[in-house]
């Protein structure tokens, strides 16, 4: 491979081409953010969709059975589609660079990993085009959609079984990147605290996706070939999923929320001025809330009837987590107390979220208290409770970090007078949503209901409520303008363009080359980047090793193959039950494809190839001039 | 790194960590397995739960079914290929590539044996009635021991595959690695059989 290729102007056919075969995490990342931008939007349409039914009590808008689909199909797509692939994408860009990476460690899995989960949402939302899409809720309790008509729960089991795996394979990646690929002098406690935090989230999907991989297997055979795990005429038992759904879906909620925590460690240290608060705390915290995170899954189960002993179990479980959560919140709070604080886009979003994740935690030990769980079960309530946890805490923290790592993916930074503008609206319309509906919940209103009757008292808080959702999709429209408009803007080419970067990944110049770090650095501290700055080193990191060659792993477009010989089996699998007779030749086609594509894998020898230390100069001047990335 | 030429003296120690991809696919095989016990945990609860449950009047229990003497052979089969395994694995130590090969291939024909028992087990259970949609027992217990089944037939597929490959190139450090790992999952295969052996053969005829 020659130098030359990489700033090169290329062919549109041939970039689309680099991307179908990338294995660079930081290519990979920019697919991962784009697809989640994208599954976010359709999830957030579909919110708005129901918020505009619910505004007005009979409404007609939209039917019962859409208004079913719209909502499973919010949720499915926001937590498995939305936020996982927006966090990957930030955790695929910047863990490697904050360790002193040159890549994770499985490239070709990375890749494998981001198209298996990209045909699986793409599959599940074929089903809106083909027959109609899952209508029995993100949960898909077995009571109700082992009857459910159609295809939509055959479409929603095995779209998210092709996405799991994707998510699962990454997860594995993350991890053994974290342990094998740090730079000398990373110990465990030196590494940033989004570094830790998307280790203890990769070991949560370690151990929580496999018994979702069963629960969705469970129900695959149990629909489409007429298994009886689920049906209790045949001596099934359909509490079986609600156990494996929620000792995967337990986790998940700190899959998603452990990341988001961990980039707000990153953010306010950065704009408080201030090394981060208790930082040996944060991270015993962390491990903490992963570790509690698997103790509690029967407390979505309170009124399914486990027994007062097992409830009161899970009860204390739950409520124990608020301990370490409740650390990091006073550790956020220490770490701005005294600083030199600098106002920005991403710390406002920061300053704004420790108040309502504070709301929805407080929330949640209420429905820990297993008797009033019982009243607030299937209310209102709980939809308020998860919004609060999930908008103000994870999609705050993902919309503060569009801004703060903008630089480092585009070279290009976001409209800080924009981000005003899309914060404030967004945030008062969030609250706005999301703060009556406890309300109605307390009022007894039930969720998942697709109408309700006038005279209630409960016209207003709905009117209130979509009035918010209309100021949350405005912030979004306005946020993705932004992200439109820095296109046009003036490329950066600087090195940590807030001004007070603190660990590695601000001790590159942009754009960043393919090949990271040209020679590994060396960790001296915690906080790395801020201390070369405050030794007056003028390279803003010592190396470990002299300038030589870079060992770089070849593009391959196999896990492409693979992941589309699972989405053509899926198709198979899916038309089984109504008997058409070529579905089990297409199940045996595509599964064919991803195993031949495998061997393939595994009998070819990939050795990547090396960069020289001529050509890294060459690159180097060519992006930065003469000089380098100095 | 495929062209390096090694004695037994120059060999070192721990050749599937020798170099970083190798350590790499060694931390991710246990990573791996990790996961690959939760998934089986989740079968094994799956089935203790839907044991001997079925429609009114089902005919078949674990008592009736299950054949202690088969469950026996078939775990001989797969324990004696473990070491077998573990024979490999001394032989890539010491740089002996005729040996890896001798005793990686011993692995997969006993490997062999253990699937065409199960194959003939599975065969026999559907010919008197015992079909995957019987009864949630029926279910669970194809679904268990199919699932530890698969994972054979892939460690079988994996180990052949590294015996044709590597047939005429010799031990080097990039297929070290890749020995040592399928032998890591082949042992992983065999605990879990050994919890199956239990939870399903010896609990379902004693208990």
């Amino acid at each position: 491979m020659s130098s030359v290729a990489v700033t090169k102007k290329k062919g549109v056919g041939a970039v689309i081409w680099d991307y179908l075969t990338t294995v660079d995490h930081k290519k990979l990342a920019v697919l991962y953010l784009f697809s989640g931008l994208l599954f976010f939007a359709i999830a957030g349409f579909e919110a708005l969709l129901m918020r505009i039914q619910l505004m007005f009590p009979n409404s007609d808008f939209i039917s019962a059975g859409t208004f079913n689909e719209l909502l499973t199909m919010h949720g499915t797509t926001m937590l498995f589609l939305a936020a996982t692939p927006l966090l990957f994408g930030f955790m695929n860009m910047v863990v490697p660079l904050q360790i002193g990476a040159r890549d994770v460690a499985f490239p070709f899995l990375n890749s494998l990993g981001f198209w298996l989960f990209f045909l699986g949402a793409t599959f599940l939302h074929l089903s809106f085009f083909m027959g109609g899409a899952p209508d029995a809720g993100w949960t898909s309790y077995a009571s109700l959609s082992l009857y459910s008509p159609g295809h939509g729960i055959d479409f929603y089991v095995l779209g998210l079984q092709i996405s799991g795996a994707g998510t699962l394979i990454s997860g594995i990646n993350f991890i053994v990147t974290i342990i094998t690929m740090r730079a000398p002098g990373m110990t465990f406690m030196r590494m940033p605290l989004f570094t830790w935090t998307s280790l203890i989230s990769s070991t949560l999907i370690l151990f929580a996706f496999p018994p979702l991989t069963v629960g969705l297997f469970l129900m695959l055979v149990d629909r489409m070939f007429d298994a009886n795990f689920f049906d209790h005429t045949m001596g099934g038992n359909t509490i079986i999923w609600e156990h494996l759904f929620w000792i995967f879906g337990h986790p998940e909620v700190y899959i998603l929320v452990l990341p988001a925590f961990g980039l707000f460690s990153e953010i306010i240290p950065v704009f408080a001025r201030k090394r981060l608060f208790g930082y040996s705390s944060m991270v015993f915290a962390t491990i903490l809330i992963g570790f509690l995170g698997f103790m509690v899954w029967a407390h979505h189960m309170f009124t399914t009837g486990l027994g007062a002993t097992a409830n009161a179990i899970f009860a204390v479980a739950t409520m124990a987590i608020a301990v370490p959560t409740g650390m990091k919140v006073f550790n956020w709070i220490l770490t701005i107390w005294g600083g030199s604080i600098k106002v920005t886009v991403p710390m406002i979003y920061a300053l704004g979220f420790i108040p309502s994740f504070v709301a929805g935690g407080v929330t949640g030990v209420m429905q820990a208290t297993a008797p009033l769980d019982y009243q607030l079960h299937d209310s209102y309530f709980i939809v308020a409770h998860f919004h609060y946890v999930i908008v103000g805490g994870i999609v705050t923290a993902i919309f503060a970090s569009f801004h703060f790592y903008w630089p480092l993916f585009f070279n290009r930074a976001m409209s800080e007078k924009l981000g005003y503008w899309t914060f404030w609206i967004f945030f008062i319309g969030f609250h706005l949503t999301f703060f009556v509906q406890h309300f109605l919940g307390l009022m007894g209103m039930p969720r998942r209901v697709f109408t309700y009757m006038e005279g209630q008292g409960w016209d207003l808080f709905n009117f209130i409520s979509s009035i918010g959702a209309i100021m949350m999709a405005i912030g979004v429209v306005l946020m993705v303008l932004n992200m439109l408009l820095s296109i046009k803007s003036e490329p950066l080419n600087c090195r940590d363009y807030w001004g007070d970067g603190r660990s590695l990944e601000w001790a590159l110049k942009t754009p960043i080359p393919f090949y990271n770090f040209k020679q590994t650095p060396l960790v001296r501290g915690f906080d790395p980047y801020w201390i070369e700055k405050q030794e007056g080193n003028p390279e803003g990191m010592t190396y470990a090793e002299p300038l030589g060659d870079v060992h770089m792993p070849n593009n391959s477009i196999l896990p492409l193959i693979m992941s589309i010989g699972l989405f053509v089996a899926a198709f198979g699998a899916l038309y089984h039950p109504d008997g058409e007779s070529w579905s089990v030749p297409v199940m045996v086609i595509g599964l064919g494809i991803t195993v031949l594509a495998m061997i393939v894998r595994s009998v070819k020898d990939d050795l990547g190839y090396h960069l020289h230390a001529e050509e890294i100069i060459e690159i180097e001047n060519e992006l930065y001039g003469k000089g380098g990335n100095k | 790194m495929l062209n390096t030429k090694f004695t037994p003296q120059t060999w070192p120690e721990h050749p599937e960590q020798a170099t970083h991809e190798g350590k790499n696919k060694y931390v991710g095989i246990w990573i791996f397995i990790c996961s690959d016990i939760v998934l089986f945990a989740s079968l094994f609860a799956t089935y203790i739960s839907l044991r001997n449950k079925g429609p009114a009047g089902m005919q078949f229990t674990s008592q009736e079914l299950f054949e202690l003497p088969l469950a026996f052979v078939m775990t001989m089969f797969l324990l004696t290929s473990s070491l077998t395994s573990v024979y490999a694995m001394y032989h890539l130590k010491n740089y002996n590539f005729k040996g890896v090969q001798l005793w990686t291939g011993v692995t997969v024909l006993l490997g062999l044996g253990f699937l065409a028992l199960e194959i003939y087990e599975f065969y026999h259970y559907v010919h008197i009635g015992f079909g995957y949609t019987q009864s949630a027992f029926s279910s669970a217990f194809f679904t268990l021991v199919g699932t530890h089944g698969l994972h054979v037939i892939i460690g079988l597929v994996w180990m052949i595959c590294l015996i044709v490959r590597n047939a005429s190139r010799g031990l080097n450090l990039y297929n070290a690695p890749k020995y040592f790992v399928a032998s890591i999952y082949w042992h992983f295969i065999d605990v879990v059989w050994v919890f199956i052996f239990t939870v399903v053969y010896l609990m379902g005829v004693l208990g």
